[in-house]
């Protein structure tokens, strides 16, 4: 479980990034933060491995204080992946590049070769086992990243803007990933800006802005007011906004959903017919 | 009046056996607003580099197949000399800033250029005028936000006046607030400036109201061509696994249960009329 | 890492800052030979507190002062050194002129290192790369300097990403034998080294999409210009030059020694 408490951070610049946040996140859960760019939802997800340490307040990954421990400590349990996988890629094969964490987290030889296989299957890049990891497209390289975290299986799993520069197949291949890895007992949780991607997984929203946290609840609530989208800087979803400008039509406004949207349109405009035939 | 000409252009990279474009075929006229997008890995960005002289002067390789820009065969002409006629925005922002200051970026290209200074400053100002950065003329690259980077990145190219700009999925690295400035001000320079603007992009939902044509590439071919809504709502595009935006997709599911509004539809703009009308007029 | 204080350029307004980069270059060139000049200890203190008032002027004294803090193993190794020697060397009794020529040893060290420390304080990179097209270095060496200065805090800031990056995989850089620490940076270079060379490269795309090299004679959008201030600046530190040389020469320096502190 994570548990954050009234966290503030600065960063040498000067810059506030975090301020007095607190959030708790649960086991198993599957959660979106999101925000713009400058928001502090990097800051915040470097808080969880111990990368930065917070300034004021605590932090508890199943109640060790992140002050408590090593980076290295904590990054057994919490997996995070960054958003380039270009600044940790430096092995000679794909094999080598997933057992570096597996080494240094003390795994035996004959385990870290089981796991690297694992998680070589679970991000469907067996294949590149042998292969140099820069010789791979973008997108394999991201799998690549995304396997040597997952390789020593951490509990939870945080990620950095998984979806960009990414087109709609591979996003698509990311959500149904996403949804898996939770749907198997981990913590997932996604830092992004891609609001058509978060409705999509329908996760737990958390949404932030200047370091603060200013709503969270289901997506679905999150993604379809207009009042938080404006004050977060954040663009609504398209079927969001459509419903918005629908609304004097009697219809819902919390609709993020392609078919959601279609039966209530198509049942809008048969009642209107009905009513003609009246 | 078409501007750019590609022409049966194949194109095989340095090393490779195989061809990565296969005989590309696309026109764009003078004043177009062109969107290029397509799966990863269908030869978009290799196309662009074809038009800006990148390929084959930078990249090597193989080229057949004709490539002309503003009259001018790619082949035979020098990227400094393409360089005035067609200008190139890169995906990162970070590595198209040379310079310590913005205004010294804005001026780089003209520097190249040998312009008298007097002109420069005319030109610089008029580019930094129009991309709205006249207030960072002195800050450093660095202290910029990843949208003030690929606004000075834009004003750049501006300053040496091309006809055609080439913007190569400019907001990978921005959130879709700034996306969406940073298209307006693209439409805005098109029709303002008569400006040719080809742009590479996934993010179909932010742009498809702002472009008169979609071209769809994959494996290295042209597969469709045309007019936002007739390319958004065929099935093969929906086949090449492109992120068709989620009105166009409701449009296309409320016409397949026959619910057919007025107009066809590739704004939430057009879709809320659409729906108005088809109330008022049963 | 305080040294480098006094090489990072402040952006402020002075006299100093406004002086033309090539001026000040010579400024420094020519308190830097002065020291050399002079082992006196009653020159050298004068030269090290004559450039109290330009740092002042500058408006730079903080950075400066840190500098010279950071800077003080350096001299005080300097200062023991030669106090040692000069000790031995005395059958192992301290004399006032032992404890003189230390001091002025270390008076010297100070200020050949703080003589550019203006220069650099006080001048930007861009005009830095200025001065050097203008006294025509190459362009391609002055681009190179240039592009290399605006992307030292990129690269800072991603070799900082790479390290937390591999820590978060459990790579633990404090841990381990000398042989095991260096090794343990592997993981950081080369992810650094590939992507500054993937960096060059896109960089080399995005010149030529600029017209890099399409003429031969380029131009620039700035100018340095020689001011009334530059000419002034120049022609005093042309007439301390001939003084001092005269000086040397042919006049004696009061003998200034420091009397031994009575214990």
């Amino acid at each position: 479980m994570i548990e954050v408490e009234n966290v503030s951070f600065t960063y040498p610049s000067g810059v506030e990034a975090l301020r007095e946040i607190s959030i708790t996140i649960g086991d198993g859960e599957f959660v979106a933060i999101m925000g713009e760019n400058g928001a502090g939802k990097t800051t915040l997800i470097k808080q969880l491995n111990g990368i930065l340490k917070p300034e004021k307040g605590n932090v508890y990954i199943d109640g060790v204080n992140t002050k408590e421990a090593s980076v290295a400590e904590l990054s057994r349990n919490v997996g995070l992946v960054f958003q380039n996988p270009d600044h940790q890629l430096f092995s000679e094969t794909v094999e080598e590049e997933i057992a570096f964490g597996l080494r240094n987290f003390g795994f035996p030889e004959e385990e870290i070769s089981k796991q690297v296989d694992w998680a070589l299957n679970l991000l469907d890049i067996a294949r590149y086992k042998k292969t140099s990891p820069f010789l791979l497209s973008g997108g394999e390289r991201k799998r690549v990243a995304l396997a040597t975290v997952l390789a020593w299986n951490p509990k939870i799993i945080v990620i950095d803007e998984p979806t960009i520069g990414q087109d709609y197949t591979q996003k698509e291949k990311l959500r149904r990933f996403f949804n898996e890895l939770n749907t198997q007992g981990r913590t997932v949780i996604i830092v992004t800006h891609d609001v058509e991607f978060v409705a999509d997984c329908s996760p737990r929203v958390v949404l932030m802005y200047q370091g603060q946290i200013i709503s969270e609840g289901r997506a679905k609530t999150i993604l379809t007011s207009q009042e938080v989208a404006s004050k977060a800087s954040i663009l609504l979803p398209q079927i969001s906004e459509l419903f918005h400008q629908l609304g004097d039509l009697g219809l819902p406004r919390d609709v993020i959903d392609v078919s959601e949207a279609k039966e209530l349109i198509e049942d809008l405009v048969k009642r209107s017919k009905h009513h003609e035939s009246l | 009046m078409p501007i750019i000409e590609v022409k049966d252009l194949f194109y095989t990279y340095p090393n490779f056996t195989e061809p990565f474009l296969k005989g590309v075929n696309l026109t764009i006229d003078k004043g177009d607003l062109v969107l290029l997008t397509g799966p990863s890995g269908c030869g978009k960005t290799t196309l662009c580099r074809c038009l800006v002289g990148l390929i084959p002067h930078f990249y090597g390789g193989e080229v057949s197949g004709e490539v002309v820009v503003s009259s001018l065969p790619v082949k035979e002409h020098a990227i400094s000399e393409l360089a005035q006629h067609v200008g190139f925005v890169f995906q990162n922002p970070e590595n198209q800033l040379f310079a310590l200051s913005v205004e010294k970026d804005v001026a780089f290209g003209l520097e190249n250029l040998g312009m008298p200074r007097d002109e420069m400053r005319k030109n610089v100002d008029w580019a930094m005028d129009l991309m709205g950065i006249g207030n960072l003329r002195e800050s450093a690259p660095f202290e910029l936000s990843g949208g003030q980077q690929q606004r000075v990145a834009i004003a750049s190219v501006l300053a040496m006046k091309p006809e055609v700009m080439i913007l190569d999925e400019p907001t990978s690295f921005l959130d879709p607030v700034t996306a969406r400035k940073l298209f307006e001000i693209v439409r805005s320079l098109n029709r303002a400036l008569d400006l040719t603007v080809v742009l590479v992009e996934h993010r179909l939902s932010l742009l498809s109201s702002y472009v008169s044509r979609i071209v769809v590439m994959d494996e290295g071919r042209v597969k469709m061509d045309g007019a936002p809504i007739d390319v958004l709502t065929s099935k093969e595009t929906r086949s090449l696994g492109i992120g068709v935006p989620k009105i166009m997709q409701l449009y296309q599911t409320l016409v397949e249960n026959d619910i057919q509004l007025e107009k066809p539809v590739i704004s939430i703009d057009d879709f809320v009329e659409g729906i108005r009308s088809l109330l008022k007029n049963d | 890492m305080k040294v480098f204080e006094g090489l990072k350029f402040k952006r402020v307004s002075s006299p100093i800052h406004r002086l033309d980069p090539r001026t000040k270059f010579i400024v420094s060139c020519v308190i830097f030979a002065q020291a050399f000049l002079f082992t006196e200890f009653l020159y050298l203190i004068i030269l090290f507190v004559a450039q109290i008032p330009l740092v002042l002027l500058a408006r730079v004294h903080k950075q400066w002062t840190r500098s010279l803090r950071g800077s003080l193993i350096l001299t005080l190794l300097i200062f023991f050194t030669n106090l040692i020697v000069g000790v031995v060397s005395n059958d192992f009794q301290l004399t006032s002129d032992a404890l003189t020529y230390s001091t002025s040893m270390s008076l010297r060290f100070v200020v050949l290192m703080t003589s550019f420390s203006i220069f650099f304080l006080t001048t930007s990179p861009d005009d830095l790369g200025l001065a050097l097209e203008q006294s025509h270095v190459p362009y391609e060496f002055c681009f190179a300097f240039t592009t290399a200065v605006r992307f030292v805090p990129v690269l800072a800031r991603e070799a900082q990403t790479i390290m937390d990056a591999q820590k978060s995989r459990g790579l633990e850089l404090e841990k381990g034998g000398f042989m095991k620490r260096i090794r343990n940076y592997v993981p950081i270079l080369i992810p650094l080294i590939v992507s500054s060379i993937r960096r060059s490269l896109e960089l080399a795309e995005a010149m030529e999409t600029r017209a890099f090299g399409a003429k031969k004679r380029r131009t620039s959008l700035y100018a340095l210009k020689i001011t009334r201030e530059d000419i002034l600046t120049l022609i005093l530190c042309l007439v301390l030059l001939i003084t001092t040389v005269y000086v040397r020469l042919y006049i004696p320096i009061p003998e200034v020694t420091i009397p031994i502190p009575r214990l």
